[in-house]
């Protein structure tokens, strides 16, 4: 069993984006936060701070936490520890969380219903829906399709769609679970391509994926899961090229014993 | 001795003399059973969703009991609702035993547990594979539940067919809390058990004929409503 | 939701301003065709309708008692003498006989044809052939059972070798017969309706202790304030009246009168 790392946050982490505000500020704070469920400890001990304008990639092994991670930092389950919301001051509320899910879940209504649904359960203003949905569905590059039923899209599409229904609620932090793993090479580039638009406009990215290239091309910055424990939180470039501990490079040239 | 082709033939004849009795009493069954579908699913289905994300202690013994329930005779019933409506009980002031009324309560009764039962599954099963994802968008759980059955809709159909199967087709409620009055509460069961007790076979045998097209009808035009939007969902590639 | 169903319980309360009364009879009655040829006279002669819930006579007397019926018809002297001493009606009023006969196989195993009722149970018992006895509180149970004690058997404690209990009514307990080529003892009104009859035929008939008798009884308002009185009042004075007792007459099946009215004067 390898030590307890502390997370590294190396500065310089995270090409800021121009929103006027301060470059850096924190959104989301993790502080020794673990979570059990049964026997199971799926996150030990992590310690984590999310910024505005960050573009993290969770990656390691199956099981090693990322999803949990992922569903703890969008508030969906609790924590032993601490984790803290923080609104800063450019926002003047809480920051909007959307996550994206491996495999999309979309009602069996059609493409637009699918988007205006969300916008309703997330209370967006009546007047704004339609023009939202519009909005979003045309970014994605789903506009003609809006009337087809969403189970019938393919598996590219219906991503897209996914990213459509979150882009639509407008939120500033967007959360993927390997959302390209299931997809072709050609879908996988075009949600790719969605997600840094996104980023480009202000949204905070953390993204969990199996897929080296894809983090290398995509994050900031990029955190290495091995059961619960962070233990590496590095900006991109030096996470792929300095040194790291014995399981994350072991990790990284795909030669991590199974457990 | 008769053959079930004379009651086919029987029942043939009984259609085609459009028989003002026999259609009156057809009309009442599917009023009855189908109101009593009506009322069942709206308490059934909510009530099916609200077990499926409600947590309360004794939730497990509120799930077994609606199970348990699914068993229920229908005579049991309707002995239950007779005790309840007739004058000497507590809602003895409705008047309403020996309507269509009571009757229509009674398989409300009977198909609520079924209905509730069964939609509890369906919205079970849908939270398992989008719960996440509803929740994240902001929806509460009642709310992801109510969801869950529209996303499953076709497979809510079916459930309320089942119930409509079982209201249809059940004698024990309704021959109690109605009492088979002659072109009042008799319906199309009930009917039956009285020409058997009365011995004319064939012509109860027709009956249950007539009574198994009329429900086939009412299938067939629900999976013609089904086909047509099945077609808009052939996969576009 | 609460809309429909108080628009249903307000078209049942409506009609309990008509004029309807709800009348608890025996299911043999209903079955011999009587109320459908004798129902439809009265609501013409007074407009009201009679809705006939048709049990046995044991229960028939109990829905009156629960006050869910306004009248009672039945053909059970002693029990409905009792209903009146218990309070449950004012009065009892005789209105027709009709008579039961004992049907069994053609063949006549135990040799009882003939018109002696007491003598051909007693052979029933004695060869150990099959009787069905229908065992469920009912009016005919009860003749059933005074036929037997006439023998001097008494089925409660010694049950002859081929007596069989159905808890059922006339007409499931004729199908019994047919197929079991079982002796049973029916009403008269059944068993000219019935279709089933297989190799049954009459054997027993006209023994005066075979007379089956009716009577009605209102249902008491003291117990039951909400009973129509006065048009379940109407219904019992007009069946023993001379129009009344007239249309009992009239009902025949293939030409054989079934009832025989025989009301006070």
């Amino acid at each position: 069993m390898s030590s307890v790392l502390k997370a590294v946050r190396l500065p310089g982490a995270g090409r800021s984006v121009d929103t006027g505000d301060l470059p850096s500020a924190p959104l989301i704070r993790l502080e020794r936060a673990s979570v059990r469920f049964g026997r199971v400890q799926a996150l030990d001990e992590v310690c984590l701070t999310l910024c505005r304008g960050d573009r993290l990639a969770l990656v390691g092994a199956n099981g090693s936490g990322k999803t949990t991670l992922l569903r703890l930092l969008h508030g969906l389950i609790t924590c032993d520890g601490q984790r803290e919301m923080i609104a800063p001051a450019a926002l003047g509320r809480a920051p909007v969380t959307a996550m994206l899910f491996q495999h999309p879940f979309l009602l069996s209504l059609s493409v637009r219903w699918n988007v205006l649904l969300g916008l309703w359960l997330h209370g967006a203003p009546r007047a704004l829906r339609a023009e939202r949905c519009a909005g979003a569905l045309q970014r994605v590059g789903l506009d003609t399709l809006a009337a087809r039923p969403a189970r019938s899209l393919s598996g590219g599409q219906q991503q897209r769609l996914a990213l459509a229904r979150a882009w639509a609620l407008q939120p500033d932090i967007l959360l993927l679970d390997e959302p390209t793993a299931n997809l072709d090479p050609s879908a996988k580039r075009e949600v790719e391509r969605l997600v840094l638009a996104l980023a480009d406009e202000g949204v905070t990215v953390v993204m969990s994926t199996h897929n080296l290239g894809q983090a290398k091309r995509l994050a900031t910055r990029v955190a290495y899961l091995e059961a619960g424990r962070l233990v590496v939180d590095a900006p991109v470039d030096r996470f792929f090229n300095d040194a790291l501990p014995r399981e994350a490079a072991l990790f990284l040239k795909g030669e991590l014993p199974w457990k | 001795m008769h053959s079930i082709a004379d009651s086919l033939l029987l029942a043939a004849q009984l259609i085609s003399r459009a028989d003002a009795d026999l259609w009156r009493i057809v009309g009442l069954s599917l009023r009855v059973s189908s109101t009593a579908c009506a009322i069942g699913a709206l308490v059934g289905l909510c009530l099916g969703a609200w077990l499926a994300v409600a947590e309360f202690p004794g939730r497990g013994a509120a799930v077994w009991l609606v199970n348990s329930l699914l068993a229920l005779p229908s005579v049991v019933v309707g002995l239950i609702v007779y005790l309840l409506l007739s004058r000497s009980g507590p809602l003895g002031e409705w008047g309403i035993l020996f309507t269509p009324s009571a009757m229509v309560i009674a398989q409300s009764v009977l198909v609520v547990p079924l209905i509730a039962a069964l939609s509890r599954r369906l919205v079970l099963d849908g939270l398992r594979d989008g719960g996440d994802q509803l929740r994240s968008l902001g929806a509460g759980p009642f709310l992801s539940a109510l969801l869950m059955l529209v996303h499953e809709r076709f497979g809510v159909l079916t459930v309320l067919l089942t119930a409509f199967g079982r209201a249809v087709s059940e004698v024990g409620a309704v021959m109690i809390v109605g009492g088979n009055i002659d072109g009042f509460t008799r319906v199309m069961t009930t009917a039956i058990a009285l020409e058997t007790s009365k011995g004319d076979l064939p012509l109860a045998l027709a009956l249950g004929l007539v009574l198994l097209g009329v429900v086939g009808l009412v299938n067939l035009v629900v999976v013609a409503m089904q086909g047509r939007t099945s077609l808009e969902r052939e996969v576009y590639v | 939701m609460v809309g429909v169903l108080a628009g249903l319980l307000m078209a049942a309360s409506a009609s309990a301003q008509d004029r309807v009364i709800v009348m608890a009879s025996t299911t043999s009655t209903e079955q011999s065709g009587l109320f459908a040829h004798l129902l439809p006279l009265f609501k013409r002669a007074t407009g009201i309708d009679v809705r006939v819930v048709a049990v046995g006579t044991g229960q028939a007397l109990d829905t009156g008692r629960r006050g869910d019926a306004d009248v009672v018809f039945v053909h059970d002297t002693a029990a409905e003498e009792k209903f009146v001493a218990e309070g449950f009606a004012l009065k009892r009023m005789p209105v027709m006989y009709n008579d039961f006969v004992l049907v069994g196989p053609s063949a006549d195993p135990a040799r009882t044809q003939g018109n002696d009722i007491a003598a051909a149970l007693g052979k029933v018992a004695a060869a150990g052939a099959v009787f069905i006895s229908r065992a469920d509180k009912s009016g005919t149970h009860a003749a059933e059972l005074r036929l037997w004690q006439a023998t001097g058997i008494d089925v409660a404690r010694a049950k002859p070798a081929g007596y069989r209990e159905c808890g059922c009514g006339m007409g499931p307990a004729l199908n019994m017969g047919s197929s079991l080529a079982a002796y049973v003892l029916t009403d008269r009104g059944t068993w000219l309706s019935f279709k089933n009859r297989g190799d049954l035929t009459v054997l027993v008939e006209g023994d005066k202790r075979l007379f089956n008798q009716y009577g009605v009884m209102v249902v008491n308002p003291a117990k039951h304030p909400h009973v129509k009185q006065a048009l379940a009042q109407t219904f019992a004075d007009w069946v023993v009246s001379a129009a009344g007792q007239e249309a009992i007459a009239g009902y025949k099946i293939g030409g054989q009168q079934l009832f025989f009215p025989n009301a006070d004067r």
